[in-house]
């Protein structure tokens, strides 16, 4: 099963940690994906630059529409996400468990659908 | 430069639309994704089962939280994520003006932070 | 055959069903990794079970009969569909080969499957109410009209509850098995809540003719039991201990024609002592690891209800004490009325007055039909009956349990004969 980790926190609150904390946590995470690796776990994860920085895109009747901005407004926003293959929901939730974000933010697990015709990605 | 691209929806809309129309939607988005993939653009994607599939994690001095459905109550929600390389905002964008899904909901497009630089 | 015999049987199979249909479920859903499919095979063992056990006599074990049938069953029914839908086929295939060769079912394997039931119901991916309907569902084998009325709910309601619930545990995979030592601590809670809950329902179901269901409540000491063999956490041995002091008056506070009586009016002769010693060993062991919770000190409050022989030798300012502490670890507006209850034991009926009214003003217990019962039993012992009545009826406005109407309907006769 492939389970897809959000990883959500309070941008404003991370922005005034100390940059020691930061790059500690960011390291942190960096270590984890090496650890999920080798457990064959890890499929893919990344931090994101902050929500201001997201684009929102729409097509109505035929017409782009962008605009600023995440699709919602929530006093978490969304920061980075790991891709992981678990067993089932509860080694999901325990990696997710792992994550530094879990601490100060919400990591909010979704489960895949699973289908077939994607293609097939390197990294997969 | 890598992007994130989620694809927002309102999952009770989905619901309403004809399963033919549901999967047309797919197969479109499939062929659309096997070409980006073929171009080099696309390097991860999946659909997510619906928000109610989900559990949310806290971790708060040492304690564990756990609590069913997503993390936060929204309108829209995410039902699918595309990890695409681009050139700039304005590839990314364009890229995902492309997605079938565009039409019915919206496509966040948010920059992935390179770890290398 | 006579028809005698036959009813026997059909009696007989009845008893097991009661007995036994939810350990052989939880034991079929680990065989066959399925909810739907298990109770399937059940239905089919049962149906099974009703036609052979007549001809054949009944099986010495009819738990592991009933487990081999049931997966026999499912399997059977898996290769005839795969004739129809070929991508069944491996399915069959796999589901064989996981059954086979076919060990005896021994009755700890069953206990253990008990525990991954519980654990699943009680999942915190779950929404909390979907635990509930999914534990007195499946653990308990409730009727989803039962489920619906105990909760005020519509059958309808519930049974989608239900149904969601098993889609989640299918497409999100939660895992059938007891969560690993760290994890079971914070798992243990929602399940603790919900045995509560089940024992609650078989010992005052919230509407209708009979107050007590003894099988339900037996169910939830016999969960609590089993936890406290599994994790001898303080609050599960505070709950067993709760539920046992609770059951042990069961006997003592319903009267021969089904009318509730007070513990003041009880005759304490009929108390359970076994139970009470069972319990109050428990509350030791619980206080003994300094890590008291809202469980535990519950059952103390019933603890020291039951050793007084008389009401006027109950100890009313531990009573208070303990709900002082109760406040501390688990405040709710039902915890400050009982505490209001005991306040006017201690000090009278005009100190529990001016708690109540002040519960009562903040709105949070206006529909709570016990709020108004203790006001107007403040309100009689003060002497003023007009306001009394108007108690009385407010309360018997708002409860449908049957026991408890004519209960008020009595105290209010009382009233107008004295008043």
């Amino acid at each position: 099963m492939k389970y897809l980790l959000l990883v959500h926190h309070d941008e404003d609150a991370f922005g005034k940690m100390s940059e020691t904390t930061r790059k500690e946590m960011l390291h942190e995470s960096v270590q984890l994906t090496h650890q999920l690796h080798a457990k064959r776990q890890y499929l893919s994860a990344s931090p994101l630059q902050p929500a201001s920085t997201a684009v929102l895109v729409q097509v109505r009747e035929g017409k782009p529409m962008v605009t600023d901005g995440p699709f919602v407004e929530t006093r978490e926003q969304l920061a980075g996400y790991f891709l992981i293959d678990a067993k089932d929901l509860d080694e999901a939730t325990s990696i997710a468990v792992r994550v530094p974000g879990a601490r100060i933010g919400t990591v909010e697990v979704r489960p895949l659908i699973e289908i077939s015709g994607l293609p097939t990605h390197e990294c997969l | 430069m890598k992007y994130l691209l989620f694809c927002c929806m309102e999952e009770k809309k989905l619901e309403t639309i004809s399963r033919s129309q549901r999967d047309e939607l797919m197969d479109e988005t499939r062929i659309y994704c096997e070409e980006l993939h073929k171009s080099g653009h696309l390097l991860v994607s999946n659909p997510l089962e619906p928000v109610e599939m989900a559990v949310t994690v806290r971790v708060r001095n040492g304690g564990i939280s756990l609590s069913d459905g997503p993390f936060a109550e929204t309108k829209e929600q995410i039902g699918g994520f595309f990890l695409i390389d681009a050139r700039d905002i304005n590839e990314a964008v364009q890229i995902a003006s492309k997605f079938p899904s565009v039409r019915l909901g919206s496509m966040e497009v948010r920059p992935v932070v390179d770890l290398e630089k | 055959m006579s028809e005698v015999t036959d009813s026997k049987v059909r009696e007989l199979v009845e008893e097991v069903y009661r007995e036994e249909s939810r350990r052989v479920l939880a034991t079929l859903i680990r065989l066959l990794g399925d909810f739907d499919a298990a109770e399937e095979a059940l239905h089919d063992a049962f149906a099974v079970a009703a036609e052979q056990w007549i001809r054949n006599g009944v099986p010495s074990n009819p738990r592991a009969w009933l487990v081999s049938t049931g997966r026999f069953k499912a399997i059977d029914g898996m290769r005839r569909r795969a004739r129809f839908d070929a991508s069944l086929t491996e399915h069959a295939k796999q589901l064989e080969s996981a059954l086979y060769p076919l060990e005896e079912p021994d009755d700890e394997s069953i206990e253990d499957d008990r525990l991954r039931l519980i654990f699943t119901c009680c999942h915190p991916a779950l929404a909390p109410e979907a635990q509930v309907a999914m534990t007195l569902r499946e653990v308990c084998g409730l009727t989803t009209e039962e489920i619906a009325r105990a909760f005020l709910a519509k059958p309808s309601t519930i049974a989608q509850r239900i149904v969601r619930a098993k889609g989640k545990i299918r497409t999100a995979c939660i895992p059938y098995q007891v969560p690993s030592e760290t994890d079971l601590p914070a798992r243990l809670d929602a399940v603790l809540r919900v045995v509560y809950l089940v024992f609650n329902e078989g010992y005052s179901a919230s509407s209708g003719g009979s107050l007590t269901r003894h099988d339900l409540s037996a169910e939830a000491i016999r969960l609590g039991r089993l936890l406290v063999e599994l994790l001898p956490d303080p609050e599960t041995m505070g709950l067993l201990a709760l539920m046992l002091l609770h059951d042990s008056r069961r006997v003592a506070r319903i009267s021969a024609t089904g009318e509730l009586i007070l513990l003041d009016d009880q005759d304490r002769s009929l108390w359970n002592r076994d139970q009470i010693i069972e319990g109050t060993i428990l509350i030791e062991r619980a206080f003994a690891s300094n890590q008291v919770g809202p469980y535990t000190i519950q059952a103390a409050i019933a603890g020291v209800h039951a050793e007084a022989p008389q009401p006027a030798e109950t100890n009313w300012a531990q009573i208070v004490a303990l709900y002082d502490l109760l406040m501390q670890a688990g405040p709710s507006p039902v915890v400050e009325l009982n505490r209001a209850v005991a306040v006017a034991m201690r000090d009278g009926p005009l100190a529990g007055l001016s708690l109540i009214d002040s519960i009562l003003r903040r709105g949070e217990l206006s529909n709570y039909h016990l709020a108004y019962a203790a006001r107007a039993d403040f309100y009689r012992r003060l002497g003023r009956t007009t306001e009394a009545k108007a108690s009385y009826e407010q309360a018997l406005g708002l409860t449908q349990q049957e026991p408890e109407r004519r209960f008020l309907k009595r105290r209010l006769a009382e009233l107008h004969d004295y008043g």
